[in-house]
């Protein structure tokens, strides 16, 4: 789906872009009465540090300029950029800046959304969609780390193998599916995705958040062990 | 992955304490976890090993390392990425070293 | 005694930098909580998942810390070496240690539990950034074979404080995926010295992406540690727009840079070569009025 398609099912009240960077946008959508601040990237773009820096430059001026407002995170990405240029500036450092800055917005009570509308691939949805408190994509949307062929090469273990075992276990293909087993998506949307929405925001809204991704994942059977070895890490003797 | 199971007599280990892991689960290395047991004449090994079909060497190694050394009391388990019978014998060399002379 | 970091394992790191007798791990080797996913793809696993996480004291304070095994799959993160790590994060939330201190090794995510390592990379971060909000210092430490790369890449970043050797690398993507993926003729990942200027610590110490450089020592690494932990921790808007303001310089600057030489010379290097050829000691010295920092 594309971004205006998207915001459009997003916010059929109303939605107005104030900011463009590359292959990015940035803007206010109404939700419920409520003023929505969302950010994305568009176009399967690669996630570079001028990307990353304009997405936390915006997530700052929202703390700054709108205390509480939520923020949602719209994605459409293939990954980090892949360009010496990016690394010789410190890629990580620009993506971890943008993560902090997120940070920032939940512990002054901005709630933080994202959705995956296109693609999420490992470096471009992990500072930015995968930092919010409640994680959803669309049903028609991919999210992975990588295709099965190029996982076979890297590791050496037969294609055909990966194939079969990915039918059982949602733990390295691709796949909103495997994402959701996992516990890292709350839900995959579609349909009226307006009233998925409000209802995500009124869920937020009321309780603190806090990472449940372990414990929904071993509810949903999708990561067995997680959240047991994290629990006996951090209250064991 | 392969599994072998090894039980051979050996003079009992004197000393008693937690259990020592060396070496590293790498291309060519091998870990050595050691444990004590409540059999003071036997050493038990378990090896997973990723080389297939090499199951006399490891005896070889096993045998060799529980004649050589109070190894009766003990449990030896090993995490291999075909290490050569020269690397593994020196893990369970240091690992029993590490074992006698108290260091974690 | 000079003791390399680069080639220690993560077991002889916690050793050189643990006060003697404080060392306590939490599940140890012995109960064998391996990776589950491991054996269905028939690939070995370690009895520590390739991380030790535990709570010791350095130089006197009580400190939680997790060492990678870089040499057991490249230090990736799979579904129980993540969860290891985000348990001690928030264990420390709750005990307040002086610090959390990260001996980072790592790939990134681990490719057998790909979809478990990305989620778990991404729940070590929050769980990072959420403990830093309520004042919990973390130093993160970076000198080992596997360099830091990936999601953990990112993870060093979330620290307040990260130290470096010159040895060690530090980035998001590695130079044999940007390789594989946009040619030779954008980043030759064979060439060893374009390697380290690029992702070496001399490089991310200038720009300011590390706040210590350290020598290939594990009494040095020690004692860099020990100097952290007197740092001060801060996670305020005023900081976040100080790193903003170095990082939107940086890009300003040296958007068109193609070469660390490039950067150094536009820093105000005189002579990048010879700086580059600098004992960690004298290029510390040297940098002092030159270096960025937020």
């Amino acid at each position: 789906m594309t971004r205006r398609d998207t915001l459009e099912r997003l916010f059929p009240s109303g939605w107005q872009d104030d900011a463009e960077f590359d292959n990015g946008f940035a803007g206010t959508g109404m939700c419920s009465g409520e003023s929505i601040r969302y950010i994305g990237v568009e176009n399967a773009t690669e996630v570079g540090v001028d990307q990353a820096l304009a997405m936390a430059r915006l997530v700052l001026d929202t703390v700054k300029q709108h205390a509480q407002r939520a923020i949602l995170f719209l994605l459409d990405t293939q990954g980090q950029r892949l360009r010496k240029r990016d690394e010789l500036l410190g890629l990580n450092g620009y993506m971890a800046h943008l993560a902090k800055c997120v940070e920032l917005a939940r512990a002054r009570n901005h709630p933080i959304l994202s959705l995956v509308y296109g693609e999420a691939v490992s470096g471009g949805y992990l500072a930015t969609g995968m930092m919010a408190d409640a994680c959803y994509a669309l049903s028609d949307a991919q999210i992975q780390v990588m295709n099965l062929p190029s996982m076979a090469r890297i590791t050496r273990i037969p294609l055909e193998h990966l194939e079969q075992l990915s039918e059982h276990s949602p733990v390295f293909s691709p796949g909103v599916a495997n994402y959701a087993q996992m516990g890292h998506l709350q839900e995959i949307w579609d349909g009226e995705l307006a009233a998925r929405l409000a209802h995500a925001l009124s869920r937020m809204r009321e309780a603190v958040p806090a990472d449940q991704r372990m414990a929904l994942g071993q509810q949903r059977g999708g990561r067995c062990v997680a959240y047991e070895v994290a629990q006996r890490v951090e209250h064991g003797a | 992955m392969e599994q072998l199971q090894f039980q051979v007599p050996s003079r009992a280990q004197s000393q008693r304490r937690d259990a020592v892991l060396v070496g590293v689960v790498g291309s060519g290395n091998c870990e050595v976890l050691l444990e004590a047991t409540t059999a003071d004449a036997m050493c038990v090994a378990t090896i997973h090993t990723a080389a297939h079909g090499f199951a006399d060497i490891w005896r070889r190694v096993i045998e060799d390392f529980a004649i050589r050394r109070n190894a009766g009391g003990l449990r030896v388990e090993i995490n291999d990425v075909g290490a050569t019978p020269a690397v593994v014998t020196l893990r369970l060399y240091q690992a029993i070293e590490a074992w006698e002379s108290g260091d974690a | 005694m000079r003791k390399g970091y680069y080639e220690a394992s993560a077991r002889d790191r916690i050793r050189g930098v643990i006060d003697p007798g404080s060392w306590r791990e939490f599940i140890p080797p012995s109960e064998r909580i391996t990776s589950p996913h491991l054996p269905l793809l028939d690939q070995p696993v370690a009895f520590d998942d390739g991380i030790v996480v535990g709570a010791g004291r350095l130089g006197g304070k009580d400190v939680l810390i997790a060492a990678q095994e870089g040499r057991f799959l490249g230090g990736a993160v799979g579904e129980v070496h993540g969860a290891k790590l985000v348990g001690l994060i928030e264990r420390a939330v709750k005990t307040r240690p002086s610090a959390v201190v990260l001996l980072l090794d790592s790939g990134g995510v681990r490719l057998h539990e790909a979809n478990a390592g990305l989620i778990a990379v991404s729940e070590i971060m929050r769980a990072i950034l959420r403990a830093r909000v309520q004042g919990v210092k973390f130093v993160g430490v970076i000198g080992g074979s596997c360099g830091c790369f990936g999601g953990m890449g990112l993870v060093a970043r979330c620290c307040d404080v990260l130290l470096m050797s010159e040895e060690g690398r530090l980035g998001m993507s590695g130079p044999e995926v940007i390789e594989t993926v946009r040619g030779v003729e954008e980043f030759d990942s064979r060439d060893r010295a374009l390697v380290w200027r690029v992702t070496g610590g001399k490089h991310r110490y200038l720009i300011g992406e590390v706040d210590m450089l350290v020598d290939d020592d594990v009494a040095q690494f020690r004692a860099a540690i020990a100097r952290a932990l007197e740092a001060p921790a801060e996670f305020s808007l005023e900081g976040l727009e100080r790193e903003h303001d170095m990082l939107a310089r940086r890009w300003s600057r040296f958007a068109d840079a193609n070469d660390a030489r490039d950067i150094w010379a536009g820093l105000g290097i005189p002579d990048v070569t010879r700086m580059a050829l600098m004992s960690t000691e004298e290029f510390t010295r040297a940098s002092e009025n030159v270096r960025e920092r937020p």
